[in-house]
């Protein structure tokens, strides 16, 4: 457990010691307050039926820096250590694999949580100067900030799979981006083709980022899409492991 | 300490290294020779625990490195080619962190990077940034991090390549004064290091070993071709008559006024000296020069590792 906390704190700190940590958190508050701003503005003008927190999450703009997020905060992860060669000391060290790529995992989730953690001032401060709740149901609060956490832990286990793929962090990102927004937009594949079965359009919604996070911030929590994400990111994070073991074994 | 049996790797159809079986006992410091690519990282890569092998087995201290392989790198300090560090870190934070991973008791980190702080001479480096540090200091940081948990062994990956001399004298004082109580690895194919640092040289060419001993008995053993150098008043002819001489492998002339200079390449163990004498006497040839180079480690690792041989 030492060990763990000791890299987990390793990867932390490469966050901050870079600009990039810092680049990220602005640029991620401004457009999110922005985006926070303009919703507020929006609804002020006319009557409308959601609540502050699912216009906020139900929206393209809310989406594009989500997604946007990921290759930034992922890319490094593993690339860096195998451009520089750093990889080989860490893991000739008596570490297993499994303890840093989970010590990996855990440091860019943590760094995610920090991301968000302003938009709940947002809420916050709506609901002290207005007076009234950004939420129908008490549960559309916690909902929302739970598929957050479960969607980012996702994303984040996909960017760290990237990373272990290759040893350039722009190919990683690339990679990340791609993957994430086809997923992300998966719900949207029947629209697009033009496929009227219901089967099929059900079938997508279950994986569809997009609608679960309607169910959530309305308060509908549904546990079948924290299985789904909860053994998603599972499965790939052991796939990172898979991914590096070969990658040490033929370098 | 080191206990490898019929090791063997091979990458995508190349076979890296090929049977290799070698010893090396608690205390004795070996140099690993051989020329580039002749599989000494990818034998050390195998030893720390970073590559599987294709077959084989190999034990650190008695800790099999397949099955017990976190066990066995506790026992090991390593310095991968090229000291690859986080440029990020200060050297003293850097140096903390490893000793941490590494499994030193929280009370003693502290004081175990404090030693080889000293040790190393990285005490006035202690806040440096690590990517603001000349090749010199980094190759000592790299060092300080094989040190921290005090390890039996060390397996050092060519760690005085791309210093300059004076670093290069440093690294390897360093590592006399670390050996004694431990017991080292070192690859290298800088020769004069060899011989100046370890008791004991196993030398590897294309994934196999070819020798394995004492510098001393290296030269003794494998007395690769000398040779002798003779100047004399007397034309190139002169060259039939001194190929002819027993022990004489071949003779090129080379002339300078009515002075000729040969240069005699010598069989192996042969020392003809006092033929080629008699012969320049006999024959009333003025002589202003007579020298025999007696090889050198370098000759022998020529003849070992000659691409072909």
């Amino acid at each position: 457990m030492k060990v763990f906390f000791t890299l987990l704190s390793r990867e932390l700190k490469s966050f901050f010691y870079s600009p990039i940590a810092y680049v990220v958190l602005f640029y991620f508050l401004l457009l999110s307050g922005w985006n926070f701003y303009s919703i507020v503005a929006i609804m002020n003008g006319y009557p409308t039926e959601v609540t502050v927190v699912e216009a906020y999450f139900g929206q393209a703009l809310f989406w594009f820096p989500f997604v946007l997020s990921f290759p930034l905060i992922t890319m490094r992860v593993f690339a860096e250590e195998f451009r520089m060669g750093t990889y080989e000391s860490l893991t000739t060290a008596p570490v297993s694999d499994w303890q840093v790529v989970l010590a990996k995992f855990f440091g860019v989730l943590i760094f995610y949580v920090l991301l968000w953690l302003p938009s709940l001032a947002f809420f916050a401060a709506f609901e002290r100067i207005t007076g009234r709740s950004v939420v129908n149901a008490t549960g559309a609060y916690g909902g929302t900030y739970l598929l957050l956490l479960l969607l980012g832990m996702y994303y984040i286990a996909i960017g760290n799979l990237a990373s272990a793929l290759t040893k350039d962090q722009i190919n990683a990102a690339v990679i990340s981006f791609t993957t994430s927004t086809l997923l992300l937009f998966v719900g949207f594949l029947p629209d697009i083709f033009g496929i009227t079965s219901p089967a099929i359009k059900d079938l997508f919604s279950y994986i569809s980022a997009v609608q679960h996070m309607q169910d959530f911030s309305k308060g509908l929590i549904d546990s079948r899409p924290i299985v789904w994400y909860l053994s998603m990111t599972a499965l790939v994070t052991y796939l990172t492991l898979q991914v590096v073991q070969y990658r040490k074994w033929k370098a | 300490m080191i206990k490898v049996e019929n090791l063997t790797k091979r990458y995508a159809g190349v076979t890296a290294i090929k049977d290799l079986n070698f010893e090396v006992e608690k205390g004795e410091i070996v140099g690993f020779l051989g020329p580039n690519g002749a599989g000494k990282s990818t034998t050390m890569r195998i030893l720390t625990g970073y590559l599987p092998a294709t077959s084989g087995r190999a034990s650190i201290a008695g800790y099999d490195i397949f099955e017990k392989s976190i066990e066995a790198r506790r026992h090991i300090g390593y310095l991968p080619e090229h000291t690859p560090l986080y440029t990020d870190l200060r050297v003293g934070e850097y140096l903390r962190y490893r000793a941490n991973l590494k499994g030193v008791p929280g009370s003693k980190v502290r004081e175990r990077v404090g030693d080889v702080l000293e040790l190393c001479s990285l005490r006035d480096r202690e806040r440096s940034l690590i990517g603001s540090l000349s090749k010199g200091y980094r190759q000592r940081v790299g060092l300080a991090d094989a040190l921290v948990h005090d390890p039996d062994l060390l397996i050092l990956d060519e760690p005085t390549i791309g210093l300059d001399p004076n670093q290069i004298r440093q690294v390897r004082e360093l590592i006399k004064k670390l050996g004694g109580k431990r017991t080292v690895l070192i690859s290298t194919h800088i020769l004069p290091e060899v011989e100046i640092m370890c008791s004991r040289v196993v030398v590897i060419h294309k994934g196999q070993i070819r020798a394995s001993d004492t510098a001393e008995n290296l030269l003794k053993n494998h007395r690769a071709a000398g040779s002798m150098r003779l100047e004399a008043k007397v034309g190139a002819e002169g060259a039939t008559a001194l190929a002819a001489v027993a022990g004489v492998k071949d003779v090129s002339v080379e002339a300078e006024g009515e002075w000729s200079i040969f240069q005699m390449r010598l069989e192996a163990n042969a020392d003809p000296s006092e033929e080629v004498l008699q012969l320049a006497i006999s024959k009333g040839w003025a002589v202003r020069e007579v020298t025999r180079r007696r090889p050198t480690l370098e000759d022998v690792f020529v003849e070992l590792t000659h691409s072909d041989s």
